[in-house]
């Protein structure tokens, strides 16, 4: 089985999601338990790849024995072998998450949703595992989709807001394909490796500019990198919360895991980050992405909104450090990229809890949080560390690897960037806390007074899930030092 | 310049096309009219792998004729065939293409079934 185990990630989940409908024909609530066992199978599958991998290095899976570059190639290296762990844990804990929301929000759509949510991590999975450009296409093309479908669930707006996304995603998936076709022109090849064989003697081409250039609006336009993360907001925060918490931290992730596949495995570091002017480029989008998203997700009310942008700044630190283009800020984008998913799921899950409790997810829900629902708002308390960066979270390490790359770099922008940022950060959670301790009085408190009388604590099959995200983050934190010997430093390029 | 343009025009019919389905995208705004436009787009792509697929010197489908003669035995003239891959990889895009079709018509009527309008200024104003 641990031989088969790279195929076994992707086609647990996609056989599960075939037979979901049927039983949801027979028992609605029987999808859930399916779900988990699926997700569980196939997480499993992800660790077995982990720890063969920590053993015997880079791992191969040839689908149907057809040798590379013809057949399809599954390539584990370091860095995915990472992510798929990270994608199949984020799956299961939001899996878990899901059973009450939905029980609330769409109790008839049990089984379709589930469905549509297995297909999506084999969409993640999918992006993360292949070695072959195409492939990486179809998969990043079913997770878009089942993404599209699953916020058109959601609240009023949903429709709309899930509309734009599939008009600006289409455009995002396309231009990918044409970088892939535009590649395939010069040098007949779909295969990562052999791309990367073939590639250098042709980096004076056009041909490979303009696909690069392609590859790279593409993927922007997916990983909602600003000016382009317009269709984000609205999107994330109108989907229903189960499934926003699987959506939302991973979406944008994956298609940063996308880039810089792209930039350091398929091209060669030097290429994209000397030859091309692409390190300013990304470190100029990076900053703005950081600094206008701060500012936007100081005006929200909304608690969900005000995420959204948290999400679209921290997708500009990520691309910000790779466009400090040195090892240091690498290292601190690939731990960013781990941590920003668990904070991402707990602060989404959080919004989810608080949308389950009072139907709304404004800021203002949160009066009296902290004396009705402890355990969840300790827990938030712990993600907005994280976010602001506090040790021993782990958003605080990987903020202090992309200072200390933004340093070597000499670029005091981004410094100022990153730590306005995080004071803006501050200022966002800490007048949650205040609302949540009912130190302001306000007249909305006392709208708010009455309603509230009746709140308890979170469902346990809410709490426990975003607790064990809770205690993740810490860990991470802890653990940052094994994560980066033993994974990270062998998915850092040379530069 | 104008062998540049009818020499490759397979090239600029693409670029036309993919330009044609860009601004249904951004300008018009009837949600109808934004799938056409994105349907036209990503047409434009299939076009454009096709177009990569052809070769100079008469190059035809790649369907082997076995000869009455010497049975399989015959040598394949690559350069005689026209390069399926990119056909193939386009079979797999219209696939994805018609899902992505079929999710955006889907949410498209739930939310006439919503509005009872497709024109998105009225939906935006209904919302407020």
């Amino acid at each position: 089985v641990i031989d088969q185990a790279p195929i076994l990630i992707i086609v647990i989940p996609l056989m599960f999601a075939f037979l979901t409908p049927l039983l949801g024909l027979v028992k609605r609530q029987l999808c859930y338990y399916w779900a988990i066992l699926a997700l569980s199978a196939s997480g499993i599958c992800a660790i077995l790849t982990l720890t063969s991998l920590l053993k015997t290095g880079v791992i191969h899976y040839d689908l149907g024995g057809w040798q590379p570059p013809w057949g399809i190639e599954y390539v584990i290296d370091h860095l995915n072998a990472l992510m798929l762990v990270l994608i199949a844990a984020t799956a299961f804990l939001a899996v878990i998450y899901s059973k009450r929301s939905i029980e609330q929000e769409f109790p008839e759509k049990t089984a379709a949703f589930y469905t549509i949510f297995l297909l999506q991590v084999v969409g993640f999975q999918g992006i993360v595992i292949t070695g072959d450009m195409f492939n990486l296409y179809v998969f990043l093309e079913i997770a878009s989709l089942t993404g599209y479908a699953l916020i058109a669930i959601g609240e009023k707006g949903a429709l709309l807001a899930s509309f734009r996304y599939v008009i600006m995603g289409t455009v995002g998936a396309c231009f990918y394909l044409l970088g892939v076709g535009y590649l395939y022109m010069v040098t007949g090849s779909l295969n990562m490796a052999d791309l990367a064989r073939l590639l250098p003697n042709l980096y004076s081409s056009k041909v490979v500019l303009v696909g690069f250039a392609f590859f790279m609006a593409g993927v922007a336009v997916k990983m909602a990198l600003f000016p382009l993360h317009v269709w984000l907001p609205d999107a994330y925060t109108r989907a229903p919360s189960p499934a926003s918490a699987l959506v939302a931290p991973l979406m944008t992730k994956v298609a940063v895991y996308v880039m810089i596949r792209i930039l350091f495995t398929v091209f060669k570091p030097h290429f994209s980050l000397e030859v091309l002017p692409l390190p300013e480029i990304l470190l100029s989008l990076g900053i703005a992405a950081i600094v206008v998203a701060a500012l936007m997700a100081l005006a929200q009310t909304d608690f969900k909104r005000m995420l959204c942008y948290i999400v679209v700044a921290e997708v500009g630190y990520m691309v910000g450090g790779i466009g400090l283009a040195n090892s240091v800020a690498i290292r601190g984008v690939l731990l960013h990229l781990v941590n920003d998913v668990i904070m991402t799921l707990g602060l989404f899950a959080v919004a989810g809890i608080v949308t389950f409790q009072f139907k709304t997810h404004t800021i203002a829900d949160f009066h009296g949080c902290f004396r009705e629902m402890p355990l969840t708002m300790a827990a938030l308390v712990v993600f907005a560390f994280s976010i602001i960066g506090v040790p021993p979270t782990g958003g605080f390490f990987s903020k202090w690897y992309l200072i200390q790359g933004a340093v070597i770099a000499k670029n005091w922008l981004f410094v100022i960037a990153l730590l306005t940022s995080s004071l803006i950060n501050v200022i966002l959670f800490f007048k949650i806390f205040e609302i949540g301790y009912g130190f302001t009085s306000t007249h909305d408190a006392h709208a708010h007074g009455e309603r509230k009388a009746g709140v308890k604590e979170a469902p346990l099959s809410m709490l426990i899930p975003t607790l064990v995200v809770a205690i993740g983050v810490i860990l991470v934190g802890i653990y940052n030092q094994p994560i980066m010997t033993r994974l990270i430093q062998f998915a850092v390029p040379e530069l | 310049m104008l062998d540049f343009i009818i020499g490759k025009y397979n090239y600029w019919m693409y670029i036309v096309l993919m330009m044609v389905g860009f601004y249904a995208m951004i300008g018009k705004r009837n949600l109808v009219k934004k799938i056409i436009g994105m349907n036209i787009f990503q047409t434009a792509i299939i076009l454009f792998f096709i177009s990569i697929a052809c070769k100079k010197g008469g190059a035809t489908l790649p369907i082997l004729e076995h000869s009455q003669h010497d049975g399989a035995g015959h040598a394949v003239n690559v350069s005689n065939y026209l390069n399926p891959l990119p056909h193939v990889l386009m079979l797999t895009a219209i696939v994805v293409m018609v899902a992505t079709l079929g999710v955006a018509l889907a949410i498209m009527i739930r939310m006439y079934r919503e509005y009872h309008t497709l024109e998105e200024d009225e939906i935006l104003r209904m919302l407020q």
